[in-house]
């Protein structure tokens, strides 16, 4: 497939599956309605359910798997460690902590933006403690392994914070904030973490070149005018805001970054600047597909997105172990 | 319900040897802990459970605030030497089983789904503190109250109890019946949910409520009452301006009489 009909098919599908979220809900609209309802044309409470409730939450779920895609193929590329993900390096869980952090000591309730800044602040320290720890010669297994205990401590502090809330029903919230969820999200939520998904996306996008580079190496890359500083600031910084902003109103959302930009790679030409919008495509597609299946499997629960991406992630994350350990990377 | 009733007559025969009123009664329940309050003699009620003493759901924080408290554990309790302990059924189970092993007599109560339950619980804990002829005059006091709160003629709006995850109070609730007694619909019977459940939000809107009952918020943060203050929620329906305080019409105590008069208050408000 070449790139454009990869890029095209993709769109393709991020379209289709945000139609069909639209389509899906609780109350059962007939299509037809909805979409009238969508644009302002029906009665007063199906218009609010279409804009107020759906819309946001397939931008949510278009946007946060975008970032989420382009965040993890970043982070590959940066750490050249086909094992590296959000997720999986701690990044996530330490955005969460953040999130906690913020919403628990009230700095959010009495300063909205507090929320993804918090969460964004939590990203980017763990995002540079895991480059830091990478180092120059470090393997693939053990970076992974340094994000395992990452992911112990955020969560651990996380429900620490969670459980000393006065709130009873704070403590019983872990599992959304380890596993993610898109249920009940408002504009609100949308207007919060859109412009930091966005500047991450400008961040990461702008780190493509320099990426492509580092695809030949260090010593070249640098032979190529490429500062390793720099692109590692931004690959930090634009990690840290869509992950950030991601995590703040969705919760951990593990895997996305991991699957993705593996299976856009080899029809993407395996170059970053290639994979990150591909990546971005079919990261939206994937979480606007397991929001879609947490609503068809099981309606009047709320499943959680990273169930489902786990599902796919985790037997997809052994099968790449076992391909390191065939290559001797391990 | 008229088989609880009787277990719970049963239970208090069982605790309180005809004429020998307890004469150190210890409580380990939110709800057994106001009646005991309200019911028991001067100085035969010892402890009762911290949460009386949290005015977020105890009605009765400033009488707690005087008394001993206890976390109910077994240990703590037992060191109290009651001659009758008065627990919930559905929590502190370890302690009641620890207390039962070790002789103290223990009159577990139910929650109340409806004001027949709450009038049985009254009369059936008067009898276990001995004290007949206070429940019987609180009993007097809630029928009287009952009578003056009688439902107003004229519509009755549709109104959504809505609380954290979207749960919503059906008819065979207390707060179900309360709300059926202000003179308002419960829209959880038009969705068939009797004894209540959660209902998502676009349901909720296309039920279109005249009125909703939001459930209280509280400190903190958390993501389940974040779906109160969804901006779709605040524009489709009226939001009561008063409500029950959520520990007034959690326990069967007179003190239900304050949630009705809120709730006729918030009915009032939504006719005009």
């Amino acid at each position: 497939m070449s790139y454009g009909a990869l890029l095209a098919a993709l769109a393709l599908a991020v379209a289709a599956l945000f139609a069909a979220s639209l389509l899906v809900g609780p109350a059962g609209l007939p299509p037809g309605a909805s979409l009238r309802a969508l644009f302002g044309a029906e009665g007063r409470a199906l218009v609010l359910v279409m804009q107020e409730i759906r819309l946001p939450r397939a931008i949510l779920a278009a946007a946060i798997g975008a970032g989420l895609g382009l965040a993890g193929a970043a982070m590959q590329g940066v750490l050249r460690n086909p094992l590296a993900e959000p997720g999986l390096l701690g990044v996530s869980s330490a955005a969460a902590l953040g999130a906690v952090l913020a919403l628990q000591t009230g700095l959010a309730a009495a300063f909205a933006p507090a929320l993804p800044l918090a969460a964004l602040t939590g990203a980017a320290l763990a995002a540079v403690l895991m480059l830091g720890l990478a180092g120059p010669r470090s393997g693939a297994l053990g970076l992974i392994l340094a994000g395992v205990a990452l992911s112990a401590l955020g969560g651990a502090l996380l429900s620490l914070a969670l459980n000393l809330s006065p709130n009873p029903f704070a403590a019983a919230e872990a599992v959304f904030w380890m596993m993610g969820s898109l249920r009940d999200r408002s504009m609100l939520h949308v207007v919060l973490a859109l412009p930091f998904l966005a500047a991450g996306a400008v961040l990461l996008a702008a780190a493509a070149r320099g990426l492509d580079a580092l695809t030949l190496g260090e010593d070249a890359a640098a032979g190529m005018g490429v500062r390793p500083g720099r692109l590692r600031l931004l690959v930090v910084a634009g990690t840290a805001a869509t992950v950030g902003a991601a995590t703040a109103v969705a919760g951990a959302v593990g895997f996305v970054g991991l699957v993705v930009p593996h299976l856009v790679r080899r029809a993407a030409g395996g170059l970053p600047s290639r994979v990150l919008p591909a990546a971005a495509l079919g990261g939206a597609a994937m979480l606007l597909a397991a929001d879609l299946a947490t609503r068809l499997i099981a309606p009047d629960r709320d499943l959680k997105l990273g169930v489902l991406t786990a599902l796919v992630g985790a037997p997809f994350f052994l099968h790449l172990v076992l391909r390191l350990r065939r290559e001797g990377a391990g | 319900m008229r088989r609880a009733g009787l277990a719970l007559a049963l239970a208090a025969a069982l605790a309180a040897p005809a004429g020998a009123a307890p004469a150190r009664v210890v409580s380990v329940n939110l709800c057994t802990d106001q009646l005991a309050m309200l019911l028991a003699a001067p100085g035969q009620l010892v402890s009762v459970s911290h949460l009386a003493r949290d005015p977020m759901v105890s009605a009765m924080a400033d009488r707690a605030a005087a008394m001993p408290v206890n976390f109910g554990s077994a240990e703590e309790v037992f060191a109290l030497a009651p001659d009758l302990v008065l627990a919930g059924t559905f929590s502190t189970r370890a302690t009641v089983a620890m207390l039962r092993r070790l002789g103290i007599p223990v009159l577990e109560v139910p929650p109340v789904a409806s004001l027949a339950e709450a009038r049985a619980q009254i009369a059936a804990v008067g009898a276990a503190l001995g004290r007949e002829g206070a429940a019987a005059a609180l009993l007097a006091a809630l029928d009287q109250g009952l009578a003056a709160l009688a439902a107003p003629p004229g519509p009755r709006p549709r109104v959504a109890l809505y609380g954290a995850n979207g749960w919503t109070g059906g008819a065979a609730t207390l707060s179900g019946e309360l709300v059926a007694l202000a003179g308002l619909d419960n829209i959880a019977a038009a969705l068939g949910l009797a004894a209540g459940g959660f209902v998502p939000l676009e349901l909720l809107l296309v039920a279109a409520p005249d009125l909703v009952l939001p459930g209280r918020v509280y400190p903190g943060a958390s993501r389940a009452e974040e779906i109160l203050s969804h901006p779709a929620l605040r524009r489709a329906a009226r939001i009561a301006p008063a409500r029950p305080a959520e520990a007034d019409w959690i326990c069967g105590t007179p003190h239900l009489l304050r949630a009705l008069a809120a709730l006729r208050a918030a009915r009032a408000a939504a006719v005009e």
